[in-house]
């Protein structure tokens, strides 16, 4: 679609350079540790070595005797203000720090408060603790069993490790269908425990200004307005009160849901501040993030599929163990512990489906929050694309024509899934066929039967996902009770320029940019008059956050409709100036004209100024608006990816030769920062297809609690993505947007995955659990008599 | 801890300064010279964010103490601007939409400044070895590259 407005004035479909960037480029940005206040504290924190103790005795006498060590907190210290225990999002409860026992490795034990940040951790070496280990659970199928110990005696009457139940769907009419199938599959799914690992670590810098009891936390949160209800919610009794919370996100160097919890870090740091009156800097180092911050996924999920001999689908079942850690601690709309994940039928228009997921508590971190997802929508899409892939090769049917022939077709949209989504627009056939097209996906079958005829490997992936993301609609969608709505206010200068403040808080998506894009393309001010700012709870409008892709869905429409009610202001001034009649009046790009005289107009620039010098009687001054945008609807942005990969017989390695992504996040505001978002989604979904996992020994021990062994890609590893889109508009949001963030990181490893499978499938290989290591495909050729 | 004297050029400004024989030359940058554009990822040097260039060589400097600075000359991201220019790769970055947070890019341009002194025609495939101890989570590195490319075209028709 050819953009509406000028590239001078910038508005949607322009590739507008980002506004964000000359400060990055200079080094100039301002991240949290970068945040320098005088007097300031540092804390550093002591963790437990074990997974499971009690703690006997905690000894700070030689860390307080440190010159510049001023205090060391503990969770004895926290208790006697009730601090030592918060409320998880999930409704469950997390130490802050612990009074008698730990129940992870890398748990919080005790806080040291020094001049210094190497004093603080001077004092962190000298604090000497005296643990009872206790037997330690680390299988979540174990602690289901009923010799477990029990994990959570702080819980009176709790007997067991199971957290809750949750189901979804008609089970009894998915059990007729697979009592009726011609043929089903059946699949044993581990999706590991990843995290996000952002390049930035999380860290705070909180002062409490005694004499205007005011407490202001600059910190990393992807969502500040919640985080400060969160903050008076929890210590209201001790005086925090709500107009005196001040948080700030500045700069925040990537998020992707490891930065919308609250960690015990940035409480101690609150309550070190509070308690001094100084400010007190908090930051982790990179084996602290990587260790006790939200994990996301570890999913054990048995899934079945039943269907036709023709390859018609019918019916899904799942059942999954969902391993929470110590405490559920996830971050999902609170009506859904276990997120969107029923959105698992994904582009396929089953008949039936039914859900079931059990949390379990272990002996290992908090969280169960996504990866750049929303809300569980890789694990479901995972299943899903994986069962579709199996019953596929199970009929031998090619995995594209068994794809098309049962996705929803266009004319079905708006779709009521079998479990109960509306989707509300898509053309996923159109998709598939466009990537077919660009990859040459028949020449493709062609090399890989001539191959395999040679004995090399070569596998061809497909995944066709459909993502749900723009939470959400207030009738299901809240967190803690507060509507997930989000909001902007527009404010318009009389000089013509204007500020917009959103409820949401970029992490490198663009917003600054982006939102300013939209200004301009409905009220055509060109994009360098409007400043864009966000993550300052005094001075921007409440709003749930950045992450799941809600930004474009939710603020970007708050943005739209405040333009618009913008607008229909600047008509009543265009009128009283022109002398006409509202109705006589027409928009184009910047300005009002008479219907018929051109000549006759304004543009939005002098109304601008009229709104503040000369506005008409009976109307008040001033040009803003404010929007709290409660979505009708959620989106549904889809794609279709088409990996090829070959494999090494000798050493297992799986080498990704192409990977063609078509996306459709309905209509783009910044076409460069679509694609940007897309690749590094993609990226994100080779992480953990092929390097990324968290492993725990029987002791609890982390075994991969660095960048050492936790492996990200790098560019050597990471392919050239090739990319390209379909457009199908949202029909119920205002600009026709989707949202793109997370879809790619959400597609792409079961394409990869399905790739691999699709070169090994000859060999008797189903199934592979990601991440696919070169060791893993090693012993399966190895069992399958392959060498090199 | 007794203090140790050093002598350190940053970004051409000489500095004579007492520092902890611990301390490590990042810290020394970020706090006590309050150049924060170098940035701290991984403690590990596995990030590549605290990339600084310490005599025509990119090293990481949260793995480097400050006394290993000692009458050496240091640049920073800060340093890369000339006369109110940026740097091709800056440019680059810029024209080519090479960062998204931010916080690996420092690194990123200190890495490339050295390498593209080195070899001002790269391939792809050598620009993606030569940032391969730098990671990024939000860019999947295509558009590095070609902000890569970028800069190197500029320099060969004497941009810089």
């Amino acid at each position: 679609m050819a953009p509406k407005t000028s590239p001078e004035i910038g508005g949607m479909g322009h590739s507008v350079k980002r506004k964000e960037d000359p400060r990055f480029l200079r080094g100039l940005g301002n991240y949290v540790d970068d945040v320098n206040l005088p007097g300031m504290l540092y804390l550093d924190i002591v963790r437990s070595p074990y997974a499971h103790a009690t703690i006997k005795n905690i000894d700070s006498s030689k860390a307080t005797a440190i010159p510049g060590v001023l205090a060391v907190i503990t969770g004895k210290d926290l208790e006697k203000y009730n601090l030592h225990w918060m409320p998880t999002l999930m409704s469950d409860t997390q130490m802050v720090l612990p009074v008698d026992k730990v129940m992870y490795q890398a748990q919080e034990v005790a806080a040291v408060l020094a001049t210094d940040r190497y004093i603080a951790a001077d004092g962190v070496e000298a604090v000497e603790i005296d643990y009872d280990p206790l037997p330690v659970v680390v299988d979540p199928k174990k602690a289901l069993l009923p010799d477990a110990p029990v994990l959570r005696t702080d819980k009176k009457d709790k007997k067991d490790n199971h957290i809750w139940h949750w189901e979804w769907g008609n089970r009894e009419a998915t059990d007729q269908l697979f009592s009726d199938a011609e043929v089903t599959v059946k699949e044993d799914i581990y999706i590991p425990r990843i995290h996000v690992s952002s390049i930035e670590t999380c860290g705070c810098v909180a002062h409490f200004d005694k004499v205007r009891g005011k407490l202001t936390v600059w910190m990393t949160t992807q969502a500040p307005h919640a985080i400060r209800t969160v903050f008076a919610l929890v210590a209201g009794h001790v005086g925090l009160s709500e107009e005196k919370i001040q948080i700030i996100s500045p700069d925040i160097g990537g998020g992707f849901g490891g930065k919308v919890p609250v960690y015990p870090g940035y409480v101690i740091a609150v309550a070190a501040s509070v308690l001094t009156g100084k400010p007190v800097k908090w930051i982790e180092d990179r084996m602290e993030n990587l260790q006790a911050d939200s994990f996301a996924r570890d999913y054990h999920i048995t899934a079945e599929l039943a269907g036709k001999k023709d390859g018609t689908l019918t019916a899904l079942r799942i059942k999954t163990i969902a391993d929470h850690g110590y405490t559920d601690a996830a971050a999902n709309p609170s009506k859904f512990p276990a997120g969107l994940f029923h959105v698992c039928t994904g582009s396929y228009d089953l008949k039936a489906a039914h859900v079931e997921v059990d949390g379990v508590y272990t002996n290992k971190p908090p969280g169960g929050i996504a990866y750049r997802c929303s809300f569980r929508v890789t694990e479901a899409v995972h299943t899903i694309e994986r069962m579709t892939d199996l019953m596929a090769h199970e009929i031998g049917m090619d995995a594209a024509e068994l794809r098309m022939k049962n996705f929803i077709k266009p004319e079905q949209f708006p779709y009521k899934s079998a479990l109960d989504w509306e989707y509300d627009s898509g053309n996923y056939a159109a998709a598939l066929q466009l990537a077919m097209d660009r990859i040459g996906y028949a020449e493709l079958r062609k090399e890989q039967a001539e191959k395999r005829a040679r004995g090399e490997l070569m596998g061809i992936g497909i995944s066709s996902f459909t993502e749900i993301v723009g939470a959400g609609p207030s009738k299901h969608f809240d967190i803690l009770g507060i509507k997930m709505f989000d909001s902007a206010e527009i404010r318009v200068h009389p000089t013509g320029k204007v500020i917009a403040r959103f409820g949401t808080k970029s992490q490198g998506q663009g917003h600054e940019t982006t939102y300013a894009q939209i200004v301009a393309e409905e009220l055509g001010f060109p994009v360098d008059s409007v400043l864009v700012e966000e993550g300052d709870t005094d001075t921007a409008p409440y709003g749930l956050g950045t992450y799941a892709s809600r930004s474009t869905p939710v603020a970007a429409a708050a943005c739209a409709v405040a333009c618009r009610k913008i607008k229909d202001k600047a008509r009543k001034i265009a009128a009283y100036l022109l002398e006409a009649h509202e109705d006589d009046l027409e928009w184009e790009v910047g300005k009002f004209f008479v219907k018929g005289s051109p000549d006759r107009a304004k543009t939005i620039q002098e109304i601008s100024l009229a709104a503040y010098t000369n506005h008409p009687p009976g109307l008040e001054a001033g040009l803003e608006a404010v929007n709290y945008y409660d979505p009708p609807n959620l989106t549904y942005p889809f794609g279709s990816y088409i990996c090829v990969v070959d494999i090494d017989k000798g050493t297992g390695e799986v080498k990704i030769r192409r990977f063609v992504a078509v996306d459709d996040c309905g209509n783009i505001i910044n076409p460069m920062i679509v694609e940007g978002q897309i690749h590094g989604g993609l990226t994100m979904g080779l992480g953990p297809a092929l390097y990324e996992e968290i492993q725990y020994d029987e002791s609890g021990n982390i075994l991969q609690g660095s960048f050492m062994n936790y492996l990200l890609p790098t560019a050597v590893e990471t392919p050239n993505w090739e990319t390209d889109k379909t457009c199908t508009p949202s029909p119920h949001h205002p600009l026709g947007a989707k949202g793109v963030g997370e879809s790619a990181t959400v597609g792409a490893p079961a394409a990869i995955v399905n790739a691999v499978v699709d070169a090994l499938w000859h060999l008797g290989v189903r199934h592979v659990d990601i991440p696919i290591t070169s060791a893993k495909v090693w012993k399966l050729l190895r069992a399958a008599g392959v060498r090199g | 801890m007794a203090k140790v004297p050093i002598k350190v050029t940053v970004n051409g400004v000489e500095h004579s300064l007492d520092v902890e024989p611990r301390l490590l030359l990042v810290h020394l940058l970020r706090e006590t010279l309050r150049l924060t554009g170098t940035h701290i990822g991984c403690d590990t040097s596995h990030c590549g964010a605290c990339t600084v260039v310490m005599d025509g060589n990119a090293i990481k400097s949260c793995t480097a103490f400050a006394v290993q600075a000692d009458g050496r000359s240091i640049t920073t991201v800060e340093g890369l601007e000339q006369d109110g220019q940026l740097h091709p790769l800056q440019d680059g970055f810029f024209q080519e939409h090479g960062l998204q947070c931010g916080y690996c890019t420092p690194g990123m341009l200190m890495t490339g400044y050295v390498f593209l002194q080195t070899n001002n025609d790269p391939s792809d495939d050598e620009i993606r070895h030569a940032i391969s101890g730098n990671l990024c989570r939000c860019t999947g590195y295509v558009n590095i590259v070609k902000a890569y490319q970028y800069a190197a075209q500029k320099m060969r028709e004497g941009g810089a």
